[in-house]
């Protein structure tokens, strides 16, 4: 590292400090003892217990179902937003509120979700929190979509309807394959914050469907033990998995 | 027909044609955030001005008294509490946030990505599992106590779990990269040429970054310093598992009320007043940014 000198100090305690505690799970996951901070010996049985825990394998069976149903949604709803605003209205205040969603804090959307489906009288269940999930996914998808419009020029578009393409044969011939990747990239990243999302699914989850981090939640809350561990490492990994990918997808298009 | 008046009607037609492409393509989302964010939010609104219903929910009687009541000097500790441990976890995360955004402009392009790349990577993952992490580094038997105490920094394990500063910990863990974004890109932006200027007439290098960089990069730091302060008031996570429950922030007052005393007008009296801090704040950051950029293009 050129240049960089005594700076290199709140880099290294950086990292250290968002690293560190990331592979003390990860290590400690492959612990054999059943304290899951004392080291006593090499062990996979954690992984193995994992496997047969009911409780755990119902939340992530729960979690797919919303994380699958909410990005699909919240792609194809925020795709269109990001074009609609990007190419239509050009209005900074009309993106504000497109990308709104995505800062306004979560706790305060949940309530407000709540006492929304209540009011409505919709019983709390995956689908509510589906629901919920596309809100701030559609932000996240509508944002990466946008930075991408910002990079192409719409002279290609243009052309195509200048030669007499209609609307739709322009949109789908030349707008969409364009975007693809940054829509890719989106959905990506749609699908790992709801995969993860614990407050808003804590409110508009109903009692008997608890989503993978509600199920981390309560056995957080009871006690420390290996089996969260090894969740954890596994955890991680699809997230840092699926992320990359994301970041490579879009890395990939900005050098075209 | 004459010539204005067909292009008069080309033009109403491709206006009414953007109109169109307006309501297709923006229409659903805009429809989906307004139903799904700005109902509810405006609901929290008006539920802040009822009153509670026996089992929760809300009865329809317009009353000021949830307000009256946040005024209790039971609710002004829990936000004395929360703006002190919210305040300090900000002041530590622009200290930590604001050298490393600095030292990752001055990497090669390619370092670059990488080291942002790493920055922003836990932050995608799940919040409670890195939350998690930090009940096995502080327990009293755990790898922080047991390292302090070989290093002799502690003659026996100290009880690190379940204090403020675990939760002070836990808070900057979760939203430190969220400081270093938005500071990187206002550095990023700096123009280099000031820079040249100041330290070409005789500054020094910590004299051109106190008088040039530092100002200019006031916005980016200030957003970033509202991404770390508006969602540690609000969180409830992190108090409850590292804080164990003896550190009540206004997250956890939200919460409770809205799940256990079932009171949910007052609860939505907190909410909105995380909401509206939001949006007072980033209304401030953008009146003082207006104010930066403005004063740099006069001088310039």
């Amino acid at each position: 590292m050129p240049k960089v000198g005594w700076l290199r100090v709140p880099l290294v305690i950086t990292y250290a400090f968002l690293y560190l505690p990331i592979a003390v799970l990860v290590v400690m996951s492959f612990n054999a003892s059943k304290t899951p901070f004392i080291w006593t010996g090499f062990s996979t049985k954690w992984y193995g217990e994992l496997l047969n825990n009911e409780l755990i394998r119902e939340g992530f069976v729960n979690t797919m179902i919303v994380a699958v149903g909410a990005t699909i949604l919240a792609t194809v709803l925020g795709t269109l937003l990001a074009i609609g605003v990007a190419r239509y209205f050009r209005s900074a205040i009309v993106e504000a509120y497109s990308l709104a969603p995505a800062i306004i804090p979560d706790l305060a959307l949940a309530i407000g979700l709540l006492a929304l489906f209540g009011m409505l009288g919709v019983t709390l269940s995956l689908f509510s929190v589906l629901l919920s999930h596309v809100v701030f996914g559609m932000a996240f998808v509508a944002a990466v979509v946008i930075a991408r419009l910002g990079q192409t020029d719409s002279s290609l578009e243009e052309a195509s309807r200048d030669l007499g393409a209609g609307a739709t044969t322009t949109f789908v011939r030349i707008t969409l394959p364009s975007l693809a990747p940054a829509i890719i990239a989106g959905a990506l990243l749609v699908f790992t914050l709801s995969l993860d999302e614990f407050v808003i699914a804590f409110f508009t989850d109903g009692p008997s469907t608890p989503t993978l981090p509600i199920v981390i939640y309560s056995m957080v809350r009871f006690g420390v033990t290996p089996e969260i561990n090894a969740l954890a490492a596994l955890l991680l990994l699809v997230s840092f998995t699926i992320v990359l990918s994301a970041q490579r997808i879009t890395r990939l298009t900005d050098s075209v | 027909m004459t010539t204005t008046e067909v292009r008069s009607s080309g033009r109403g037609a491709s206006r009414r044609r953007a109109l169109s492409a307006r309501a297709v393509f923006a229409g659903p989302g805009l429809l989906y955030v307004t139903l799904f964010m700005s109902l509810p939010l405006l609901l929290i609104l008006v539920y802040s001005f009822l009153n509670r219903g026996r089992f929760g929910g809300i009865v329809w009687e317009f009353t000021f008294e949830n307000y009256a009541r946040a005024f209790e000097p039971v609710y002004l500790k829990v936000f004395t509490t929360s703006i002190v441990i919210a305040g300090v976890t900000t002041v530590l995360a622009l200290a930590l946030g604001y050298p490393t955004a600095y030292a990752i402009t001055r990497l090669s392009p390619r370092w670059r990505t990488v080291a942002l790349v790493l920055v922003v990577l836990p932050f995608w993952t799940n919040f409670l599992i890195r939350t998690y992490a930090w009940i096995v580094l502080l327990n009293t038997e755990g790898p922080v106590n047991s390292a302090l105490v070989d290093l002799g920094v502690i003659g026996a394990p100290i009880g690190l779990l379940y204090t403020p500063g675990a939760v002070v910990v836990g808070l900057l863990y979760a939203y430190l990269p969220l400081v270093v974004l938005p500071v990187y890109a206002s550095i990023e932006r700096v123009d280099r040429q000031l820079i040249e200027a100041a330290t070409n007439l005789g500054a020094s290098r910590t004299r051109a970054f106190l008088d040039v960089t530092l100002p200019l990069t006031l916005p980016g730091a200030m957003i970033g310093a509202i991404f770390v302060f508006v969602p540690s008031l609000g969180n409830f996570v992190v108090p409850e598992l590292l804080g164990g429950g003896k550190t009540v922030m206004v997250g956890n007052l939200i919460r409770d009320q809205f799940l256990e005393a079932r009171d949910w007008p007052f609860g939505s009296v907190f909410a909105l007043f995380v909401v509206a801090l939001l949006v007072a704040l980033f209304a401030l950051q953008a009146v003082i940014s207006r104010r930066i950029n403005g004063r740099g293009r006069a001088r310039a």
